[in-house]
């Protein structure tokens, strides 16, 4: 199998154990380039295990990732370039300001000097941070941090931009703002997104939703589509068997 | 070639930035070895007898002889105070961000320990200055051949820093790597008495101390802070540094390491 070139993101027959336990089976889809596509499912649904094995932190036991057409497996470091991620956890460092955060972090992506100053300045007015440079980081609101978290993925210029239930323990507000933030980065940057989510609210019809439960893919559509005349959230709970929101 | 010196530079400049906003850490890292000088060495000079060992040419007070050990003291507590905080980089998550860089890991991991050792071996020279102070004045040579000493000694011990934190889930259990690393290292060595001292009290002792790697660490400084080298302990600390690294790089390897069928993993 090689890696789809016409893809931001290609999934095929993905799987993963833990010991005993299987956390992904037989996983396949694809982001095309340019499109937000949201990976929808309940906690311990896989979305988390997913993103290790495309970010190379697990390695996966069976199929391919390609990201923008790497194989991340046997080009690991083409494909970590053209990725950018936001994890569940904060990766920034509450010691340092955020213009230090943000020079180490280009630097980890071999960008230093003007370029990378200039690049801090253009990504921290991206996601409207600018005059926070000289911030600590720990000194930020949740959804600033969220968002310099975002600047931070952005830093290199990814193709691909992975965000792992990034509005986790955000108020509605700035939940709100982060979806539009990160929707207009992609109609301004041309940067596909895989969204990992559980909250419906983030998701638009005309999205591309992943549904993941139990480690399998139950539907794979633009929302409209997978909802077929009722709502997402209940197309969801059919689909899960889960009876619960999810 | 740049982008990798870029990002060498980036992880050596965090780690300076950290340490310098963490003073109390710098305070602590050289209080601890100024109380054995100060206290300790001036309990122990009246019981402990030195003979003439190499490199010493002649006797040599308590403070002379345990200078080289509170050196290696400094390195294995930065070692481990880096194993700490790679296991807090990944509870939080700043692990990760490093691992997703799309430079080999061996490289992220080697610039790491290398930026935590240059932080080291500046402070193991701020305790050589107050040393001097105190009266401990080896060769003024010993000042710049004990460099690459200290170095390499940093590394092998921060190689086994990092090789206990791919094996540490949680930072609750950091306490652990106190009780059954660092002291049993430290105590169980060349750094607060002499090897042949130790055989006349116990031949089993002498044989565990000897096998120490901290041992060879600090003999390696011992003999360099005098312009000298001891082969055994330059051999025995490199050989060290080859199989706690080259372990450290498998542990954090997604494909191979002792968690990739375990959610959480090293990462």
């Amino acid at each position: 199998m090689s890696a789809d070139q016409g893809s931001a993101l290609r999934i095929a027959g993905v799987s993963h154990r833990f010991g005993a336990t299987e956390a992904l089976r037989d996983v396949s889809f694809q982001v095309g380039k340019g499109e937000f596509c949201a990976l929808l499912g309940v906690n311990g649904a896989g979305k988390t295990t997913l993103f290790s094995l495309i970010t190379r932190l697990y390695d996966s036991s069976s199929g391919l990732i390609g990201v923008a057409g790497y194989d991340a497996r046997r080009q690991p470091s083409k494909a970590l370039a053209r990725l950018g991620v936001v994890f569940q956890s904060r990766a920034l460092d509450g010691d340092l300001t955020l213009r230090q955060n943000l020079a180490y972090h280009a630097a980890l992506h071999g960008m230093g000097g003007a370029a990378a100053r200039s690049r801090i300045a253009e990504v921290t007015g991206l996601v409207g941070l600018s005059g926070k440079e000289t911030d600590r980081v720990s000194t930020l609101s949740g959804g600033q941090l969220r968002r310099a978290e975002v600047a931070r993925a952005l830093l290199h210029r990814p193709e691909l931009l992975l965000l792992d239930e990034a509005t986790a323990g955000l108020d509605l507000r700035a939940r709100a703002e982060l979806v539009a933030l990160v929707r207009r980065l992609i109609a301004e940057e041309g940067v596909s997104t895989l969204w990992a989510t559980h909250i419906f609210e983030e998701i638009a019809p005309e999205d591309h939703v992943v549904i993941l439960h139990r480690g399998a893919v139950l539907a794979d559509g633009r929302a409209s589509e997978i909802a077929a005349g009722t709502t997402l959230a209940g197309r969801f709970l059919d689909l899960t068997g889960a009876g619960r929101a999810a | 070639m740049k982008g990798w010196s870029i990002a060498f530079a980036g992880i050596a400049r965090r780690e300076f930035l950290r340490f310098t906003r963490q003073r109390e850490r710098f305070l602590a890292a050289l209080v601890r070895p100024l109380v054995w000088l100060f206290i300790f060495a001036a309990g122990f000079r009246s019981v402990l007898g030195l003979s003439i060992t190499p490199p010493y040419r002649t006797y040599v007070l308590y403070e002379v002889y345990v200078i080289p050990g509170l050196c290696g003291m400094i390195l294995l507590f930065s070692g481990m105070q880096s194993s700490l905080s790679m296991v807090y980089d990944r509870e939080t998550g700043a692990m990760r961000s490093l691992l997703v860089s799309p430079y080999p890991r061996w490289f992220l991991l080697g610039a790491k320990l290398f930026s935590a050792v240059l932080v080291a071996v500046l402070q193991a020279y701020a305790f050589l200055l107050i040393a001097w102070f105190w009266g401990v004045r080896p060769p003024w040579v010993g000042y710049v051949t004990v460099l690459p000493a200290l170095i390499l000694a940093g590394l092998m011990l921060g190689s086994l820093g990092l090789l206990i934190s791919s094996a540490i889930r949680q930072l609750e259990n950091f306490a652990g790597v106190m009780n059954f690393v660092i002291f049993p290292m430290f105590f169980a060595s060349s750094a607060l008495y002499p090897l042949w001292r130790m055989r006349e009290s116990s031949v089993l002792l002498y044989h565990i101390c000897a096998w120490n790697p901290f041992t060879h660490s600090v003999e390696l400084i011992r003999f360099a802070l005098y312009g000298q080298i001891e082969p055994l302990a330059l051999a025995a600390t490199l050989g060290c540094l080859v199989v706690f690294f080259g372990a450290t790089i498998f542990m954090y390897d997604p494909a191979k390491g002792l968690w990739r069928g375990r959610k959480g993993g090293a990462s």
